[in-house]
């Protein structure tokens, strides 16, 4: 009975907890995306019980959608228009944190996994 | 209140606070309180050239709601810790 009501989804918020450790896309104010990456090879080593750091992504989040995630890929998208031609100029900046915490209050939508259940 | 015991957990420690004008600044985290308020020291901005302004600033204190992110030390996640704390505040515990 406890392990079929952890797996269900009741409310907005238990997508957010069946991703914990997941992979998770997370799309923030000003242009802003955050991308968790999975890295299979340290997934692999932790079945063999090797003690190794965790780095998959969604590590804890609250009501406020606070949240720390691991292993973050951050992307910056500015779009800038061409003083003589009006043409858009669509600009990303990426950027690699290992450990970040993210207030809740920029959080546009939080993404789960692709599931294919 | 997950992240605020985790924020005193984390006390002494080596921060970056990126705020929400895009200033990041360095520093000792010295104290957190219930609203994610953070004071550091031994403060230093990450991009001096940019804000020369903050030059002589050491110590500061950061109103929660202006923070964007905080960067924190990859040896200061305790992982089985802040899943235990999440799903059990998921609860309503």
């Amino acid at each position: 009975m406890a392990s079929e009501e952890e797996s269900t989804v009741k409310e907005p918020l238990d997508l957010i907890r069946l991703s914990l450790d997941e992979r998770i896309y997370v799309k923030l104010r000003s242009e802003r995306e955050l991308r968790g990456k999975l890295h299979h090879n340290l997934k692999r080593k932790k079945i063999f019980g090797e003690p190794i750091l965790e780095t998959l992504p969604c590590k804890a989040y609250d009501q406020h959608l606070n949240m720390i995630l691991g292993e973050v890929e951050e992307v910056i998208t500015t779009v800038e228009i061409d003083d003589e031609t009006y043409e858009e100029i669509v600009r990303t900046t990426k950027r690699m944190v290992p450990f970040l915490f993210v207030r809740g209050d920029g959080v546009i939508l939080v993404a789960p996994p692709l599931r294919t259940a | 209140m997950l992240f605020f015991s985790y924020f005193k957990d984390l006390v002494g420690r080596e921060v970056t606070v990126e705020l929400k004008n895009d200033l990041a600044i360095r520093g000792t985290l010295h104290s957190v309180d219930q609203y994610l308020n953070i004071k550091l020291e031994n403060t230093k901005v990450v991009d001096q050239d940019k804000y020369p302004h903050m030059l002589s600033v050491r110590n500061c204190f950061i109103r929660g709601s202006v923070v964007r992110y905080v960067q924190l030390p990859p040896d200061g996640v305790d992982v089985e810790l802040l899943h235990d704390a999440t799903r059990r505040e998921a609860r309503g515990g």
